[in-house]
């Protein structure tokens, strides 16, 4: 092959892709949550010139801000994780009624397989339900394409466009092409339109009638869009399919005749039939909800797809090959041998770890949420109770103590990180506030939103591209609210933690630790000289105290027959722990466990 | 038809550099004129987890996944992590593997054992098996952060690429400040690979 150099070519994810895409069509304003696997959109495109970024506190407000930028005129895009959209849903029905004047696009990422994600849910049923076209890419090449093709698509037919995309191609890697930025024609300025813009049930009535009439529009286009391709082969097998499900389809039948669909709502019916007619066999192929399916059943035409595809997880060729030609699986595989499984887990020096050592030891009921202290749940602390969704830890602890009685209070404790409290954490304090609760809420402020990759959020004093910014003042926010106990702890200190958890448990009225100490993954922490802590082994007498935090820089010997007394420990010593130095990040949370001193601070290396 | 794609899957434990060192692999074979497709998993994934990256390469990529029983190489970057994914491997798969040992969380709190003997799990079944020491060539290498170009340097030796491309390739794609650093490791790893 001929040796390539690297300026000719483009190597990008689909996230990539798609801030590249999105910034070659000229998008003015850009806002969304981070969220497995979108994040890296904005991350990226926040790095373009000529295009507006932020990080909004939740979906809902960053799609509201999309829709704004649109009504001004310019191109604006929204992106967020499948979860994110049901927070923004309902904005959402609404745009739909409204269109925009800027090309208006919402990205949505959906998780099949549920790699960091709460549930698995298909996104194109949105499409369905809010009546708007959804486009699907299949690669990060398309990727690209179809960001474009999706604002250009809004501004023909005046409507919001959903861009959806899962997993395999949000973090797939690939050959993409590049191109010029085009500005949008349209020119962003204040322009009156009442009549499309404030739905009241007059104007909305009339509104209802263009979506109607729009989607009848986007049927007709959808039957000769080039990203609607039959790909012609041999007749005998046809399948129809869309997003990553296409390259299964292409991969395990390369013969096969294909209709691939880059627009995946509304559907081209007459090409459907046409390609129906035109195979032996129909076969659909899709992950996740039988959509296409059921539709096409719908119109009338003899198609398998569920019953052989799975509608649980990710599809791959080789389930896309087996469902559809049992007779030929071609190798035989090696049976796989038990391992000890490597769950994730918090970081070493994670300021989190201390505040569930202490709860796990209190045996409190804990109520949490989304972030990497729901890790927390994990052995050894194994120190969380429920995970349901953005900002539900703090009305679910409320709910359940109404539902047990005033008793619970002293038994439930919340849980939420500060990105979190602020996506919709402070809604759930102020009803708590209000209805007279008295649970406690602990906000686990590492000053960023870690999970995701340490994105900054209203309260952590940066934007996006990392300037400074207004820091939001948690503990006076909570007070405003009507909190009067606001305490704020360092979470490293552990037995001090414990205390005072233990008094603000106790109070019959709500209250709320602030438990401030920072992600030990920020850049400029990661940067400073490593200062570590280390076992004196002598004094180790194999209590397990500090085995028993969980940090991943500890970890625990075993002594063998005889050796306890040769290493001049007691006869009954079963084993010693030891601290290794390269991993160990600083926090000191062990050694105010151990009381046989045999934790101690290094000088720095 | 089935078509004749390569496909490298990188194994190991998150925060390792399994992403920079695919990240490599997948340059080099660009550069040399293939078509690439790699796929990973980002979020908790990195949390100390079990970490996995695919690589497929050939005239035309279609699906970012490699099916079970495929693998051609696999680039494990621990010992038990080498044995993990063994359904994704074949009769004839290589499997280059660091020495290095990193304990789960069961095992470094002294509630399960790290299992011994995991490499002949995979001899005997016919894969083979190329053992490296990276941490010991990173740490002569004078830094120990390159043992991941070290275990790049081990896998180069399996691929169609031209040293010099990925000469090239670590040049452009590594911090200034440790090239030397990373240029030794992938010659002392190329060295251990070629054994
Ligand atoms: S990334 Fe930060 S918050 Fe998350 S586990 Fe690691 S230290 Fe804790
Ligand atoms: S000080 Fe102790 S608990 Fe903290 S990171 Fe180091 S070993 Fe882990």
């Amino acid at each position: 092959m001929t040796e390539r150099t690297a300026d000719t070519i483009r190597w990008l994810s689909g996230n990539e892709a798609i801030a590249l895409g999105a910034w070659e069509a000229g998008v003015r304003v850009a806002s969304g949550y981070p969220g497995t696997p979108s994040t890296e959109i904005m991350e990226h495109l926040s790095g373009y010139e000529g295009v507006y970024t932020e990080w909004a506190p939740n979906e809902k407000v960053a799609l509201e801000v999309a829709i704004g930028a649109s009504f001004a005129g310019g191109r604006a895009l929204a992106t967020m994780k499948h979860v994110g959209l049901n927070v923004a849903a309902d904005p959402l029905f609404t745009a739909a009624y409204t269109g925009g004047r800027g090309g208006l696009v919402i990205l949505t990422a959906d998780d099949p397989d549920m790699h960091s994600s709460q549930n698995e849910q298909d996104n194109r049923n949105y499409a369905l339900a809010a009546k708007l076209p959804m486009l699907e890419p299949s690669d990060p090449a398309e990727s690209r394409e179809f960001v474009k093709i999706a604002f250009a698509l809004s501004e023909e037919l005046d409507t919001p466009v959903l861009l959806r995309i899962t997993t395999r191609i949000a973090h797939v890697k690939g050959v993409v092409g590049t191109g010029e930025r085009v500005e949008s024609p349209l020119q962003p300025r204040i322009e009156k339109h009442p009549e499309k813009f404030v739905m009241l049930p007059a104007m909305a009535r009339r509104r209802r009638l263009h979506v109607e009439e729009r989607m009848q529009r986007s049927r007709a286009l959808a039957e000769t869009v080039p990203y609607n391709r039959v790909e012609a082969g041999d007749r005998k097998r046809g399948f129809i399919t869309s997003s990553v499900s296409y390259l299964y389809v292409k991969e395990a039948f390369p013969e096969a005749t294909v209709l691939k669909l880059g627009m995946c709502w509304p559907l081209p019916e007459k090409k459907i039939r046409d390609f129906a007619a035109s195979v032996d066999e129909l076969f659909i192929v899709e992950e996740l909800d039988p959509f296409l399916e059921t539709q096409i059943k719908a119109m009338g035409i003899p198609c398998r797809g569920k019953e052989l595809i799975p509608a649980i997880g990710e599809l791959n060729t080789a389930i896309v090959r087996k469902a559809i030609d049992p007779g030929r699986q071609p190798v035989e595989l090696f049976e796989s041998v038990p391992l000890p499984p490597r769950p994730p887990n918090m970081c070493p020096g994670c300021p989190h770890r201390g505040i569930f050592f202490n709860l796990s030891r209190m045996k409190l009921f804990v109520s949490g949420d989304i972030g990497c202290y729901t890790l927390g749940f994990l052995p050894p602390l194994n120190a969380l109770d429920t995970t349901v969704c953005m900002g539900a830890s703090i009305p679910m602890a409320h709910g359940m103590v109404k539902a047990i009685g005033p008793e619970a209070n002293q038994q439930v404790v919340s849980v939420i990180g500060d990105s979190t409290f602020v996506h919709s954490g402070i809604t759930g304090l102020i009803n708590s506030v209000y209805n007279g609760s008295a649970a406690t809420l602990i906000i686990l402020d590492n000053r960023i939103t870690a999970m995701t990759g340490q994105q900054p959020n209203p309260a952590s004093g940066t934007s996006i591209k990392g300037e400074p910014a207004q820091s939001l003042d948690l503990e006076a926010l909570c007070r405003a609210v009507g909190v009067k106990h606001v305490r704020v702890v360092n979470p490293h200190e552990v037995p001090e933690c414990r205390k005072i958890i233990k008094e603000e448990v106790e109070r019959d009225e709500m209250s709320v630790i602030i438990a401030r100490a920072p992600c030990v993954l920020l850049p400029e922490l990661k940067l400073r000289k490593p200062v570590s802590y280390y076992t004196n082994i002598d004094n180790c007498v194999g209590c397990t105290s500090c085995i028993r935090l969980g940090c991943p820089a500890i970890s625990w010997h075993p002594l063998a027959e005889g050796e306890a007394e040769a290493r001049g420990y007691k006869k009954s010593q079963k084993g010693y722990s030891q601290i290794d130095e390269v991993l160990c990040n600083d926090c000191g949370q062990c050694a105010s466990l151990c009381k046989f001193n045999a934790i101690t601070r290094g000088e720095p290396k | 038809m089935m078509s004749d794609n390569k496909n490298i899957l990188f194994s190991g434990v998150g925060g390792q550099g399994i992403l920079l060192a695919s990240e490599l692999t997948a340059y080099a074979l660009l550069a040399a004129g293939f078509d690439v497709k790699k796929s990973e998993v980002h979020g908790m994934a990195q949390r100390g987890g079990s970490v996995t990256a695919q690589l497929r390469y050939g005239a035309k990529v279609y699906s970012p996944l490699i099916d079970p029983g495929c693998a051609d190489v696999q680039m494990a970057f621990e010992m038990m992590e080498a044995v993990r994914y063994l359904p994704y491997l074949h009769r004839g798969s290589k499997v280059i593997v660091n020495t290095q040992q990193i304990l789960p969380p069961s095992v470094a709190t002294g509630q399960a054992e790290y299992p011994r003997d995991v490499l002949q799990e995979l001899t005997r079944r016919g894969i083979e098996v190329i053992a490296v020491d990276a941490f010991a060539i990173a740490r002569e290498a004078g830094e120990v952060r390159t043992a991941n170009v070290a275990l790049v340097g081990a896998l180069s030796v399996q691929l169609p690429v031209d040293e010099g491309v990925f000469h090239r390739i670590i040049e452009e794609h590594v911090p200034e400040r440790f090239r030397t650093e990373n240029m030794k490791a992938f010659a002392a790893g190329r060295q251990a690979g070629l054994r």
